[in-house]
């Protein structure tokens, strides 16, 4: 079976990112899964562990000074190392700031061809095909890569399920320290609170709220809605904007892109570029006031309305009925 | 200092876009043809930088068909200097690959201290080509920034990571990326209109680049149309409302 490289992203704080699953997870249905690990020091029997119960069945791990202080680039050199040493059928990474720029770099370095922003891959006789959701989900379109090393960038949250657990056996190499051509890292800011909620992009129920919540005070409601529900936090651009929430709660055309099983917007009138991050949302939820939003074109259920009546109400229904 | 400032043309995200469902290619005539905002971003970083600094130069180069000579127009009435637009037919459906190869022989035709771009196209959304021709080039990427400092000595800037921001630096020349954290681009004056059309636009053809003719190695071999979403119940609330809402998740087992 060929080897597919999947490159995994390590913190700076020695954590293994949440995306290795769905990385090794796509990896294990194109072949046998390749781990690719960049790290300042080797890696504990714990994380060989972690990378092969989650599919790993090897580890190609670059110990490099650079890692956490180059940006990007002992990444590509370590993937350029293991596609001569694995001679892969395909490379993947995520599609995180890093990874899609270290693709980028491995692709014009090697000879490849990226396949961006994947949500599903399969094998067809050999040939890596990586289904796209383009335009919000508008279109689902395939392509493959002729002649040349297919390098895809998963999207995060994407790919469900796991690899079938494996014993990942470890090769180490050492990298030489380069920073011609790179950019240096001085700091890192890690973010301040570490939430509780589910990350918006893989979450089952996402509540989202926009202008018409009126004031970042008032957006405790989509708050208390989305504990209540278990759900992730979401936002208009128009409420990011505001200042109610951080860009990171941002979904639609630019920011995150949401599929989940429930969808619940308040106070949002539902812009084509909101709907374009939601609307491949199994149930989608509105409440507003103005009963000509746009938003009420897609939602399976509307209700017209002032949301702060309705959702304290809800709220309550809610509660009433789980206990 | 001169700066280009990479600039693409894209459908106006505000109207419904469509693809060719025989080619997968964008069709080009369901909605408008717009600069993307976040390029509109770039370039006011770099408009700001030639206020602070009259001796900066700014180039706009774009890739595109014959019609994005409007979005070099409209860099040039924002205050860009001058204009580079690479037109060629063997450029039709360009993918990344072979746009990021063109791109760089352009730079490297025009010269730069700095170039500025976005960190992804509305659009195609692969975020790619910016480090594509960074390897290209040779060269070191700040992407996906927050917020820059451009100087003769180099550029610094906050990067918006997964977990977190980082700092990072560079000397020049480089690239760097911006996201829409950076601020909105200023509106065209009527001055900058004027101007804007007895500054120069050179033209590249894909020969004139020397860079090899050829097809993009990436094939799309299916497009499918996801068939629209109807609208379901809408209630006007009269009180009830939030109990029927309760009701219907429950019955579809959403909470």
């Amino acid at each position: 079976m060929s080897n597919v490289l999947a490159l995994i992203e390590v913190s700076h704080r020695g954590e293994i990112a949440a995306s290795a699953r769905g990385l090794l997870a796509a990896a294990a249905t194109l072949g046998s899964p390749v781990a690719v690990v960049v790290s300042p020091a080797p890696l504990s029997d714990d994380d060989v562990a972690r990378l092969g119960e989650l599919g790993a069945a090897r580890i190609y791990l670059a110990v490099t000074a650079a890692a956490g202080t180059v940006l990007v680039s002992p990444a590509v050199d370590a993937l350029s190392g293991a596609v001569d040493a694995y001679g892969p059928a395909a490379v993947l990474a995520a599609n995180s700031v890093d990874g899609r720029e270290a693709a980028a770099r491995l692709a014009v370095r090697v000879g490849g061809s990226v396949l961006a922003d994947v949500v599903q891959v399969r094998s067809d006789n050999g040939t890596v095909v990586a289904q796209h959701s383009v335009f919000g989900g508008a279109y689902t379109v395939e392509s493959v890569v002729k002649g040349g090393l297919p390098i895809l960038t998963i999207r995060q949250g994407a790919i469900e399920g796991q690899a079938p657990a494996a014993t990942a056996n470890l090769q180490t190499v050492s990298l030489e320290a380069r920073t011609e051509g790179a950019a240096v890292i001085d700091q890192f800011n890690d973010d301040a609170a570490v939430s509780v909620r589910p990350e918006l992009r893989t979450a089952a129920t996402v509540v989202s709220g926009g202008r018409g919540l009126g004031s970042s005070g008032n957006f405790v409601l989509v708050e208390q809605l989305a504990d209540t529900l278990g759900a992730a936090i979401g936002a208009s651009r128009a409420a990011v904007d505001a200042g109610y929430i951080a860009q990171t709660a941002q979904v639609g055309q630019t920011g995150v892109s949401v599929s989940p099983q429930l969808y619940i917007a308040l106070g949002i009138s539902g812009a084509i570029q909101h709907r374009a991050g939601m609307q491949t949302a199994k149930t989608i939820v509105a409440i507003n006031k103005d009963e000509d939003a746009p938003i009420f074109e897609v939602a399976d259920f509307g209700i017209v309305g002032d949301i702060f009546t309705v959702v304290p109400k809800l709220i309550e229904a809610v509660k009433a009925r789980s206990n | 200092m001169k700066i280009v400032v990479l600039v693409k043309q894209v459908p106006d995200t505000a109207e419904e876009r469509k693809l060719d469902l025989a080619t997968g290619q964008l069709d080009r005539e369901a909605a408008d043809s717009v600069v993307d905002e976040i390029n509109e971003r770039a370039l006011e970083a770099a408009l700001r930088i030639k206020d602070a600094n009259k001796g900066t130069e700014v180039v706009a180069m774009t890739m595109g068909p014959d019609d994005a000579t409007q979005s070099l127009r409209k860099a040039l009435s924002m205050g860009a200097d001058s204009g580079v637009h690479i037109v060629d037919d063997s450029l039709d459906g360009a993918d990344t690959g072979r746009t990021a190869a063109t791109l760089a022989a352009a730079l490297r035709s025009t010269g730069f201290d700095v170039v500025m771009a976005g960190n992804e196209s509305t659009d195609g959304r692969a975020g790619v080509v910016p480090a594509m021709v960074a390897e290209h080039l040779q060269l070191p990427l700040l992407g996906s920034l927050i917020s820059a400092e451009i100087a003769d000595e180099g550029v610094r800037g906050v990067r918006q990571g997964e977990g977190g921001t980082l700092n990072v630096r560079a000397g020049l020349p480089a690239i760097i990326t911006v996201t829409e954290r950076f601020p909105e681009a200023r509106f065209p004056n009527f001055k900058g209109i004027l101007t804007a059309k007895r500054k120069p636009v050179t033209t590249l053809s894909v020969a004139e680049l020397g860079i090899p003719t050829g097809a993009s190695r990436t094939v799309v071999v299916s497009t499918v149309e996801r068939p629209p979403r109807a609208a379901g119940r809408k209630l006007i609330d009269d009180g009830t409302a939030a109990e029927e809402l309760a009701e219907f998740l429950v019955a579809n087992r959403l909470v």
